[in-house]
């Protein structure tokens, strides 16, 4: 059924994208086999680096964010003096595009894989603080009464309980912020940079009109977005079965 | 072991005040009342979740400063954790002793870790549900439950089995069966036990002494004997139904006090 449905996808797409092709009939619109052909000629060359560093920038923010907002957000959720203390400030902040914040980060933090890390990690931080926070505080007391009764003291809390439960909550928001985390990738790629997605498809093609080749990086930060998305679903699988169970 | 307790939930008003009560080894005691009167909260100082204000709680003849190894707690629900299975909940007191290693405070000195995934294996056989072992929590019945948390508990090795309302929640027959089961376990591993319940018949089977709880403030324990506890399904004897018609009698005064 899985399988099923992913090829059915592309292949929609893909002569959804024929018909369109024929229709605008221009040279900004390729044909999709014409990029195939494209992409599998560069993906080993060039096109396949700035695949990496991108995938790199990504990865390396979601593990940031991570690393960075599950204790903080586990902190706040079995804390309701601190929660009621920093509460407003994660209110006001949360809902704040931090894409904004863009040009601040460029100047302070260069132009380089900082800059581009940086501003994901704050976008997923605050996508995965709340979630985690919201799912520690809403553990049930008669849960977290009945572990400390055989014997759980802080410690034991945390590796049997508090952990277990935010896993769940970090993939969640992963999955709902995957896609925006890509798209402040793009963006951020596509000013004073010479690698990544974002530059390869704004400068090295579009602006040399080389559509079928910007085409490709489309197709690879699309896949980009996938291969994350899979990702993200087969660690579900593997860390909440019970999830599935239900 | 209690000695003038006193204990209230700041700001509200005092639930305990200089309440004293001794509970013998290997008595099985039912503790009742209407709801709200600190029934569940005598529990929760008895396990040492809950510290109290004043005087002194003595368990095994030491005063108690955290929860006790020994001491097991049974609640009504929730307390698997859902994304476990029933063999890693029914393991997870172990577990949980493993990862602190014997050390007196979270573990008995005295515990031998090293047959202790025969030690589940032996208790959910007990308990009728090593067929679930690899079931989660939201896969099987309140009773199931019910019968996993009590093998986590049992598995611990507790000389004092704390139950709150640990029923409430099930059908009539699987009620009786658990009542049954709690009876036979009782006798089984010697342990003294502690039942909260608001229900009157319960109280009668699963206690052989009763503790009383009325209004709150709680300044002494009234305590009825009830020697003829009847074995589930034969409620209808004489002394069952005037223990029956005493406990009833005391329960409606307070209930008159509440309200």
């Amino acid at each position: 059924m899985r399988w099923r449905s992913i090829v059915l996808g592309l292949l929609a797409t893909l002569i959804v994208w024929q018909l369109l092709a024929w229709v605008i009939n221009r040279p900004v619109f390729p044909l999709p086999f014409k990029v195939l052909v494209i992409f599998v000629r560069d993906i080993g060359r060039d096109l396949g680096r700035h695949l990496l560093v991108s995938a790199w920038r990504v990865v390396g923010a979601i593990l940031l964010s991570v690393v960075a907002a599950v204790p903080l957000g586990l902190g706040l959720g079995q804390t309701p003096l601190l929660n009621r203390l920093f509460a407003p400030l994660v209110y006001i902040l949360y809902p704040v595009p931090k894409i904004i914040f863009l040009p601040v980060i460029l100047i302070l933090l260069g132009s380089g894989d900082v800059s581009k890390i940086f501003i994901i990690t704050i976008i997923l931080f605050f996508q995965i603080l709340v979630v985690v926070r919201d799912a520690a505080a809403e553990l049930r007391p008669e849960l977290l009464l009945s572990v400390r009764s055989i014997g759980a003291g802080r410690r034991a809390l945390y590796r049997f309980v508090y952990l277990p439960a935010a896993i769940p909550a970090v993939l969640t928001a992963l999955r709902v912020s995957v896609g925006t985390a890509i798209a402040v990738l793009f963006i951020a790629e596509s000013f004073a940079t010479t690698s990544g997605l974002g530059y390869y498809i704004m400068t090295e093609t579009w602006s040399t009109l080389k559509y079928p080749e910007m085409y490709s990086g489309v197709l690879a930060m699309s896949l980009l977005g996938l291969l994350l998305y899979w990702a993200i679903d087969l660690l579900d699988r593997r860390l909440c079965p019970w999830r599935e169970a239900i | 072991m209690l000695q003038g307790l006193t204990f209230a939930y700041p700001p509200g008003p005092v639930i305990f005040e200089g309440f004293s009560w001794q509970v013998a080894l290997g008595e099985a005691w039912a503790i009742i009342g209407p709801s709200g009167c600190g029934k569940s909260t005598l529990l929760t100082l008895i396990a040492g979740l809950r510290r109290p204000i004043d005087g002194t709680l003595l368990v095994d003849g030491r005063a108690l400063q955290r929860p006790r190894p020994r001491t097991g707690l049974i609640l009504q629900d929730y307390g698997l954790l859902p994304w476990a299975t029933v063999w890693d909940n029914v393991a997870l007191g172990l577990k949980i002793r493993r990862f602190y290693g014997p050390d007196g405070k979270h573990a008995p000195v005295d515990e031998d870790p090293r047959f202790w995934k025969a030690q589940i294996d032996e208790w959910l056989q007990r308990l009728d549900i090593a067929h679930l072992a690899q079931q989660y929590p939201s896969q099987i019945s309140g009773g199931q439950r019910q019968r996993a948390a009590i093998a986590r508990t049992l598995a611990l090795a507790p000389d004092l089995l704390l139950m709150d309302e640990p029923f409430g929640a099930l059908d009539a027959m699987t009620r009786e069966d658990l009542q049954t089961l709690t009876l036979e376990l009782q006798a089984e591993q010697r342990l003294t036990t502690l039942v909260v319940t608001h229900n009157i018949e319960e109280a009668l089977i699963v206690g052989r002494k009763i503790l009383v709880l009325g209004r709150p403030p709680h300044r002494k324990a009234v305590i009825v004997g009830n020697p003829a506890r009847p074995q589930p399904g034969r409620r209808l004897d004489e002394t069952f139904l005037a223990c029956r018609d005493q406990l009833r009698e005391l329960l409606g005064e307070s209930m008159d006090a509440l309200a």
